[in-house]
């Protein structure tokens, strides 16, 4: 009887002493004609088999990532009096999106440690190997990877943003914008506390081009041929429609 | 209405790019211009990707100058022989252009190379057709003075002649050869059907007779746009039917109203606009090269190379 004790304990104790149970207002977001943006709800709650810990209080972070890609950001000079694109820099992974909301200014919910392990704001998620020696300030690409993307909706952080109700129940709310490539968002969510990550969650929301807006994507790629050539069998018969009415329209 | 273009995967306005091709569509009905010159810097402005834009915009002059060239058969105002020639020059010109321009996309730098020879094609089309129609306008002023015929030069000097009827012109086949070719390179690379240029290059330079010279260059501007469609579709993926689609109902319909418009003014006044237009674009593009832009780094798709 003991032995079982001890081994359930056994079971137990690498269990986190405070975990996430996850709930998402969509798994799937699809892309038709007339997207326009949409609403993501992550909400959950902490379960805990024991009385609330001692310590800070309870933090959530949640972050939203796009599929990752390879980004050249190309940097413009001045050269015989016109501003071209002269050095430029690729940055080996970038989310295409990211949203990073806290229920705290992130200084208080994440240790600068946690963060380096766990690649949680944005300045961490991205991966640059190495810039070629040729060019200076390299950092200063990655930098301004950052701003244009935020200037565009496609990184957001939102600082207190997550609401935590009686250290148990938090919600949080991302908006991905009209203009999304599509691919697997990875929802991350970790509860902290003094800086440090007590749990994380993961799981996955679909996001996807649908209706016609998959089949005409598809169909150029796949069939570039037949794409082409539907595309202009819709001009000259637009073209002739519009001569023949022209031809009414003058009788 | 917002819309989800599925190639540029940008969304917009569906009545912004209705107004977009009708208000386009009124000014090429006017002057009767492809209109691509003026559409393809707008498509940049409201944040479709050069790629897309270029490449898309030749849909939508396979459309229109489809049906301006149906108008034109009918007046047997085109002569197929010479559309001929100019085409052999402009599909070649229009495969040197792609792979051109997938070259520099590479490089990149596509965006300069769009934006510079807009600069310079335009600034030279819109300020000789200024000098032209002001001194016309002039003229008209002072009744009696007739304008001075232009004497006949190289072109007429150059081997391998053939006869064009319907253009009235024994000439060699080397200048519409020429002119056709690097007409294909510019609609290849700027995403125009090159109306703008191949009009004056055949007036002034091969010395057709005006009324064959916009029928003309029309029949063979459709052949160049298909086929560069053609070559931007299987190489680039970069045309977006959707908003062709979009551009098109609405040039249509402006070319219309733009037509009827362009019957109640004078050529020498249409002239003038039209030069007054194109020096505008021009000279905003120019600025854009000039002036030190507020963001100087661009982002582009890595994992090329």
């Amino acid at each position: 009887m003991l032995r079982l004790i001890t081994a359930l304990f056994m079971l137990v104790t690498p269990l986190a002493a405070e975990e996430i149970v996850l709930g998402l207002s969509r798994d799937e977001v699809a892309i038709t004609a007339t997207f326009n943006g949409s609403d993501v709800m992550i909400f959950g709650a902490v379960r805990r088999e024991a009385p609330v810990p001692e310590g800070g209080p309870l933090e959530v972070i949640i972050t939203l990532s796009g599929p990752m890609e390879t980004v050249l950001v190309r940097r413009k000079e001045r050269v015989l009096g016109i501003w071209a694109n002269t050095d430029a820099v690729e940055v080996d992974e970038a989310p295409s999106f990211y949203a990073v909301a806290t229920s705290a200014p992130m200084r208080e919910t994440l240790s600068a440690v946690e963060d380096l392990r766990y690649g949680i704001t944005i300045p961490r998620v991205i991966r640059s190997v190495g810039a070629p020696d040729t060019v200076i300030n390299a950092k200063t690409f990655t930098e301004a990877l950052i701003r244009i993307r935020a200037a565009a909706g496609l990184y957001q952080i939102l600082d207190s943003e997550v609401d935590i109700e009686k250290e148990t129940l938090f919600r949080g709310q991302i908006t991905l914008p009209a203009a999304l490539t599509e691919g697997d968002y990875i929802a991350h969510i970790y509860i902290t506390r003094d800086g440090q990550v007590v749990d994380d969650y993961e799981t996955t929301i679909a996001v996807y081009k649908a209706g016609l807006e998959r089949w005409l994507f598809e169909m150029s790629r796949n069939n570039p041929f037949w794409y082409g050539i539907m595309s202009l069998a819709i001009a000259i018969s637009a073209g002739w429609l519009a001569s023949a009415a022209f031809r009414i329209f003058q009788r | 209405m917002q819309i989800y273009l599925p190639i540029a995967e940008v969304s917009v306005n569906a009545f912004l790019l209705l107004g977009l091709g009708g208000i386009v569509g009124i000014l090429s009905g006017m002057f009767g211009v492809g209109g691509g010159f003026l559409m393809t810097p707008l498509l940049f402005f409201i944040g479709i990707p050069p790629a897309v834009a270029v490449a898309t915009e030749a849909v939508q002059i396979v459309a229109s100058s489809f049906s301006g060239v149906l108008a034109h058969l009918r007046r047997k105002s085109v002569d197929l022989r010479m559309g001929t020639v100019l085409l052999i020059g402009g599909l070649v010109g229009a495969a040197v252009g792609v792979i051109l321009f997938n070259y520099l996309k590479s490089l990149g730098q596509v965006d300069l190379l769009v934006k510079l020879c807009y600069v310079v094609f335009l600034g030279i089309i819109g300020g000789l057709m200024f000098i032209e129609s002001w001194r016309a306008i002039r003229r008209s002023k002072k009744p009696g003075s007739v304008p001075v015929r232009r004497k006949h030069g190289l072109v007429h000097a150059l081997p391998l002649k053939m006869k064009f009827r319907v253009s009235g012109l024994y000439i060699s086949v080397i200048p519409p050869l020429v002119i056709g070719l690097c007409v294909g390179i510019l609609a290849a690379i700027m995403g125009v059907g090159g109306g703008f240029i191949m009009v004056p290059a055949m007036i002034y330079l091969l010395g057709m007779p005006t009324k064959v010279v916009i029928g003309t260059s029309l029949f063979q501007i459709i052949f160049v746009t298909a086929f560069t469609t053609m070559l931007h579709a299987t190489t680039n993926f970069t045309v977006d039917i959707v908003l062709a689609v979009l551009l098109l109902v609405g040039g249509v319909i402006g070319a219309q109203i733009g037509t009827r418009i362009g019957v109640k003014m004078k050529a020498e006044q249409l002239r003038i606009l039209l030069a007054l237009m194109v020096l505008v674009v021009c000279g905003k593009l120019a600025l854009d090269l000039l002036l030190m832009p507020s963001e100087l780094y661009s982002l582009g798709v890595g994992g090329g190379h």
